[in-house]
């Protein structure tokens, strides 16, 4: 890039005329602004536009109304487990996000705070602590469980601090599930079947009970926790957490104390793991240490990751579409038919969007012609139980029919090989899409649309459990693939 | 420009004083005394390999010396980490460039006055009226460094990411963030690297003003002998670690021994 002219530089700098002048730079980012956004432009150029308050105060109107639609079942599912894990978080993202150290310990702070709870807020012990005294000493003392780990961050950098945290989790697990020491003749954490009737929430005489209570409590402090991290992030102290993660010898030599922000940032996650994990184990009545394993880890880091990392809204939005789509697509929450009209519905979108326009119609169309032939042959030529397996969850009788004219499924016990070939079928015609182009790839997509609905009858509709995992994994490979930087992160430039 | 305003007495602000540094049996600084005395600048010169930039990083505190004595202004700065040494007063730019540069260009400049600044996360995160009164002084100290570039790193530039900026810009952005430190001395490593004529004849001139009006004593790494000749007060010639040579830049660039150092004078020992 070449600088400006030989012009000697005025003796008065124009400190007072900002945005006079439009660069490459910032006249090519308001053009990709304009180019992807497209259709949607005017309304997500007004998005940005508008103050971070403002969206904040939207996002609580819109998750403030979910109680007044939802069931009790649905709201803890999808309302409660969505503001947990966005609090959740909020809080890795200050660890991994702002200060840059991957923590993946970071679940055994949720536990303590569990465990914490559990401990002075039950019959365990006889201990009853009330909530206003519980919490904030169980966030403080996870706080402090995390300065002291956070101290080994000054020696251990990058990937051996993971390790350390992750055996001090793998530590916590076996602490809380086997070791369970004989304190006061009691065993401290119940060993595996945990700790159970725990207190419920309760302020100044007022218990939070019920899920729709408990959900706004937990809203509130998810609004809390957003608004102070978000202050925390504009201030002295999230530029130094910025520039310790782009460059931390630059950093230090600039005046920031590194090593202190380190664990600063280790700290304020801890805390805050350490709250959610109390609310959480008085919003179960229960802890065990299965609420806290690797599983759980590997969630709290997609959602943060999902979501963009270093951004505030990253881990609320990432935790939004991670647990909803991951609870949607569990079986035992099932609509099995709602999951098969996404499924069809996402190919015909992805057909769609091929150019021209007319390239769609015929794939489609041949689709459609491709598969009533196919069915036609299988059934004249072959014999009946080719055709006769049944139609897995149709939810209506005559798409039922339709599904069974038009896909072939076999019976299942009498040909039980066949979703296996179905499978590698598919396998290999796509492989042989993406290898081809132009006319033949329409051609070829042909017979590959109908076997992905082959395969969806034949081998995952019937078996809804595993094709939760599979649909939720290929879910967020799409959106990682889409969006690398996460859904409200911002590409990091690394050399340029 | 060439010449200083007289000074009534010079007082020494950074002393070295018998440093030694080595990497296992490579002796890269050795036994070097060298004194800066206060609104001087000093250029440091060598060929490549003298440990002109190792010295700037044992001054900052990212090496500790062997042996010997750091001190600005008569404080010891052996065995600080740098972060203490930039609050002492100790600023520098790196060769290599070193930006925050996924942070905005004026995001650079307040991030590095987090050593000047008070209040901690947990004002910030209520921010309270002390917290907003010290981002308010903190902008405006970044704007008043930025604006010392004139329209190099002007207004609509601030909220760019730095990534954005020309080689040269980063060059700049650079020094306005290692200003922002409040610093009482500057290490500037080769700060017209990769300039073009016009931009190291500004840069050169930059340097002067950073002196006269900005009251900075500066210690300079430069190979550019255009810039060396026109600032500096004082030149000093290192080769192999030792300081061979310290005077005014014509002494010191007619020394036979930097000339050797520099060309080689006897064909049989040039390889």
């Amino acid at each position: 890039m070449s600088d400006q002219p030989n012009t000697p530089a005025p003796e008065q700098p124009g400190v007072e005329q900002t945005r006079i002048g439009v660069d490459s730079w910032v006249a090519e980012s308001e053009d990709r602004q304009a180019r992807t956004r497209g259709f949607f432009g005017p309304a997500a150029r007004g998005w940005d536009a508008s103050p971070d308050s403002v969206k904040l105060f939207l996002f609580i109107a819109v998750a403030g109304t979910l109680p007044f639609w939802m069931n009790a079942g649905d709201l803890f599912i999808y309302g409660l487990f969505t503001v947990l894990y966005a609090t959740l978080g909020l809080g890795l993202n200050v660890v991994v996000g702002f200060a840059g150290l991957l923590d993946l310990g970071y679940v055994a702070y949720f536990g303590i705070g569990a465990y914490g709870y559990a401990l002075v807020s039950s019959d365990h012990y006889g201990i009853h602590w009330p909530t206003l005294a519980a919490l904030p000493a169980l966030t403080a003392f996870t706080g402090l469980v995390g300065l002291l780990l956070g101290f080994t961050s000054r020696r251990l950098v990058g990937d051996y601090f993971a390790i350390v945290t992750l055996f001090f989790l793998q530590a916590f697990l076996v602490f809380t599930n086997t070791a369970n020491p004989d304190i006061a003749g009691v065993g401290l954490t119940g060993g595996s079947s945990g700790i159970g009737n725990l207190d419920p929430l309760k302020f100044f005489g007022y218990a939070l009970t019920s899920v729709k209570q408990q959900y706004y409590f937990f809203l509130a402090v998810l609004v809390l926790a957003t608004a102070g991290l978000y202050f925390a992030n504009r201030s002295r102290t999230g530029r130094a957490w910025r520039a310790l993660r782009e460059d931390p010898l630059a950093a230090e030599v600039m005046s920031i104390p590194v090593n202190r922000l380190k664990r600063l940032a280790i700290v304020m996650g801890a805390a805050l793991a350490g709250l959610c994990g109390g609310i959480f184990a008085a919003i179960q009545t229960a802890v065990t240490s299965s609420n806290f394993t690797l599983n759980v880890l590997i969630f709290i880091f997609a959602v943060v990751i999902l979501g963009g990392l270093g951004s505030i809204a990253g881990p609320i939005l990432g935790a939004i579409v991670i647990n909803v789509s991951f609870q949607f697509l569990q079986p035992q929450n099932d609509h099995p038919d709602i999951k098969r009209w996404l499924f069809y519905g996402a190919i015909v979108l992805f057909v769609a969007l091929m150019k021209p326009w007319y390239r769609a119609v015929v794939v489609l169309g041949g689709t459609l012609a491709f598969g009533f032939a196919v069915h036609a042959i299988v059934s004249a030529t072959a014999a009946t139980s080719w055709t006769g397996g049944a139609v897995t969850d149709t939810g209506h009788a005559s798409v039922g029919k339709a599904i069974a004219d038009w896909v072939v499924i076999p019976n299942q016990t009498l040909h039980g090989g066949f979703d296996t070939y179905a499978y590698i079928g598919l396998v290999v015609l796509v492989c042989v899409v993406r290898s081809t182009s132009g006319w033949w790839r329409s051609l070829i997509l042909i017979p590959t649309l109908y076997m992905t609905a082959v395969v969806w009858e034949t081998v995952l509709a019937p078996s809804p459990a595993v094709t939760a995992e599979i649909l939720f994994g290929v879910l967020l490979i799409v959106i990682m693939t889409a969006r690398p930087q996460g859904l409200i992160g911002t590409a990091r430039v690394e050399i340029v | 420009m060439t010449t200083p305003e007289s000074k009534p007495e010079p007082r020494p602000l950074l002393e070295l004083a018998g440093v030694s540094m080595s990497f296992g049996g490579l002796l890269v600084i050795d036994d070097l005394d060298l004194v800066v005395n206060e609104r001087e600048v000093v250029s440091v010169i060598g060929p490549n390999g003298a440990g002109k930039t190792t010295l700037f990083n044992l001054i900052t505190g990212i090496y500790a010396p062997d042996r010997g004595e750091i001190r600005l202004d008569g404080e010891s700065l052996v065995g600080m980490p740098p972060h203490k040494i930039a609050r002492r007063g100790a600023a520098r730019t790196f060769q290599t460039l070193r930006l925050f540069l996924n942070m905005s260009v004026i995001e650079n400049v307040m991030a590095s006055q987090y050593g000047q600044t008070k209040v901690g996360v947990a004002r910030a995160m209520f921010r309270t009226p002390a917290m907003r009164r010290e981002e308010r002084e903190i902008r405006a100290r970044a704007e008043e460094k930025l604006s010392f570039f004139g329209e190099r790193l002007m207004g609509y530039r601030w909220d760019q990411p730095a990534y954005s900026l020309s080689y040269a810009n980063r060059r700049r952005l650079e020094i306005a963030r290692a200003m922002a430190t409040e610093p009482r001395i500057l290490l500037l490593d080769e700060p017209a690297a990769g300039m073009n004529p016009t931009e190291t004849h500004e840069i050169t001139e930059l340097i002067g003003k950073l002196r006269d009006d900005g009251g900075y004593t500066i210690l300079l790494i430069e190979h550019d002998m255009h810039v060396v000749e026109g600032i500096s007060d004082r030149v000093v010639a290192l080769d192999h670690g030792v300081k061979i040579a310290e005077g005014s830049f014509d002494a010191v660039a007619t020394d036979p021994r930097v000339v050797e150092a520099y060309l080689g004078t006897k064909a049989t020992e040039t390889k």
